[in-house]
């Protein structure tokens, strides 16, 4: 092992600035939850689609699977150990999930409640219809979306200071 | 014919002979098919253009089959299927650096730019470069400008800067319109123009785009640089005009005319799939007559089509029913369609003309008469 060539990279997480040697084919998810420990961003396809490993870098989602750790080196990222608000509540999408059922083996919300994170910063009021594209890029094997897609509006609406209202089914 | 090589496979593929792949898939060249085939093309070079065989019983060839390496030829995933193997890492800051790393290391570097692509194939030790030149720090490589005639977009300017693009959405709504139909949003915030052209997979929907538009590619390498033709630039699947030792830089795009009517209209399973079929119109009408019109097709076969008769049989038309069927003929006689599992080859063939079909209608309806 001593023969691989190890580079440093260094990166602020959930506000914390983090240095660690890292071998330049080590992917950022396995950096997070190897590295640095931080295990909330899952891995679930470790091939691009499912979302599972989605996290905030640099103001966009990105699937850390799919990123080398090297290529994050000076970024800023945040995972789900990062979105609660400072005084240890829940944060508004986080409370969302928790009000509208919007997790049931909750494998996947790290990763939406991430998407939805940088959804809600660059769109603050989506449609339904935009919810739904925002997050096509996670995959939820148990609620069926309707429930995240609630959450979402349910934390949009919060954010905003509007009442929630919640669609008729 | 039995293939156990990578060479004879890419050989075979190349004269179109019948090959089996079980045998070539289990031996040298180290991979299985793509993981994420239900999903996702077919991103082996040996299988892309092969007709295949369906497997045996008991044989599964998981691009029929579901998710994944774990389940292909009974083989449990190892460590080596999924970690890509190690490299040199390179971060130069300038084109120039970058293009005297590649000359220094010829064909073992590879560009990274998104690593959306090549990443998937780094880590199925289907790409093995021992050196990566990450293009992300070179600032040049970044932007979109217009000189009034020709939109210059770099080849670092991802997905999701070109469907943000208020000089796009004015100028060339097409883009805005195709980037959306590219994989997802976490895939669009990195996946870069350049490397979705440069890439040569017939399933990335760029190139056929490029090819509408008669795009030029920017190639800069220790000679300087060139410009190729978007139409001249794809020789087959993962082969292009590109030399090891060049970069694409930019894409030159001459702006159509005002009032011009487009379309991108694209066939897939789901959200982050690649084409079935697609195709990509662009057209001028003067009183309901087609004074010009540019058309191509993506994934229908080992390149992009610039569907070059197709646009010449409507040009001159009012776009009448009969003049769109020959039209549609003319587009469907050209594609060359992989049976994979978005369906046999001739479904494929006739996709694209539906895609044609509706791609015209579309465009016709947004063009200022
Ligand atoms: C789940 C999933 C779904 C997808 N769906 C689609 C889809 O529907 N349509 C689609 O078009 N794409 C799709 N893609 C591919 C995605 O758009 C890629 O980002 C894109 O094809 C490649 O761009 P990149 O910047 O990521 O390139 P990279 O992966 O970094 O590079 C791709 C190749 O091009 C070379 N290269 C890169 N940049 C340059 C350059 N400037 N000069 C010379 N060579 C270069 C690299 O060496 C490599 O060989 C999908 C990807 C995934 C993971
Ligand atoms: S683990 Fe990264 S997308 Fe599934
Ligand atoms: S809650 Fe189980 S996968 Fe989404």
């Amino acid at each position: 092992m001593s023969d691989i060539e190890q580079i440093p990279v260094t990166m602020t997480v959930n506000g914390k600035k983090v240095q660690r040697f890292v071998e330049p084919r080590t992917l950022l998810i396995h950096f997070l939850r190897e590295d640095l420990n931080i295990t909330g961003p899952h891995i679930g396809c470790e091939t691009s689609h499912c979302g599972a490993c989605t996290v905030e870098l640099n103001g966009m989602s990105v699937k850390s699977c799919t990123m080398f750790a090297v290529q994050a080196d000076g970024a800023e990222l945040t995972t789900i150990e990062g979105m609660a608000n400072a005084d240890g509540t829940l944060s508004a999408l986080q409370e969302g999930f928790r009000q509208m059922h919007g997790l049931q083996c909750g494998f996947c919300t790290p990763g939406m409640i991430l998407r939805a994170h940088t959804l809600l910063k660059e769109n603050p009021n989506p449609t339904e219809e935009e919810i739904r594209m925002g997050i096509s890029g996670n995959l939820c094997r148990c609620t069926g979306y309707q429930n995240i897609v609630k959450a979402i509006q349910y934390a949009a609406a919060k954010l905003n200071g509007t009442e929630f209202q919640e669609a008729a089914e | 014919m039995i293939c156990d090589s990578k060479t004879d496979a890419i050989r075979a593929r190349q004269s179109a002979v019948r090959v089996d792949l079980r045998a070539v898939c289990a031996s040298s060249l180290e991979c299985a098919p793509h993981p994420s085939a239900p999903f996702v093309n077919v991103n082996c070079p040996a299988v892309l253009r092969l007709d295949t065989t369906l497997p045996a019983e008991g044989e599964p060839l998981s691009w029929f089959g579901t998710l994944g390496i774990r389940s292909f030829c009974g083989r449990q995933r190892e460590e080596k299927d999924v970690i890509p193997g190690a490299f040199t890492y390179h971060r130069p800051s300038s084109v120039a650096e970058a293009v005297a790393i590649l000359v220094s290391h010829g064909d073992e570097a590879r560009p990274l730019s998104g690593g959306h692509s090549l990443i998937p194939m780094m880590k199925l030790r289907m790409a093995a470069p021992e050196h990566l030149v990450d293009l992300g720090g070179i600032a040049d490589l970044k932007g979109i400008t217009d000189d009034g005639s020709t939109i210059t977009i770099r080849a670092m300017t991802t997905q999701h800067e070109l469907i943000a693009s208020d000089l796009l959405a004015q100028k060339l709504p097409i883009i805005r319109e195709t980037a959306l139909l590219i994989a997802d949003p976490q895939i669009r915030y990195v996946g870069t123009l350049g490397g979705n052209v440069a890439n040569g997979d017939p399933g990335n929907d760029m190139p056929a785009l490029m090819q509408c538009l008669d795009a030029a590619y920017v190639l800069t390498g220790p000679d300087g640089e060139r410009d190729v033709p978007a139409r001249d630039f794809y020789e087959a699947a993962y082969f292009t005009a590109l030399a090891p030792e060049e970069i694409l830089t930019a894409v030159k795009i001459p702006v159509p005319p005002a009032g011009h009517g487009y379309a991108y209209e694209k066939l897939k399973r789901k959200v982050g799939d690649y084409a079935t079929a697609a195709a990509a119109v662009v057209l001028t009408l003067d009183g309901g007559t087609v004074t010009f019109c540019s058309i191509a097709l993506t994934n229908v076969s080992d390149t992009p089509l610039y569907a070059k008769e197709a646009g010449e049989i409507l040009t001159g038309s009012t776009l009448d029913t009969a003049t769109v069927a020959r039209a549609v003929a003319a587009a469907e006689a050209i594609t060359e369609p992989a049976s994979d599992g978005r369906g046999p080859a001739e479904y494929r063939t006739k996709m694209a003309g539906v895609m044609l079909q509706k791609a015209l209608s579309r465009a016709a309806t947004r063009a200022a008469s």
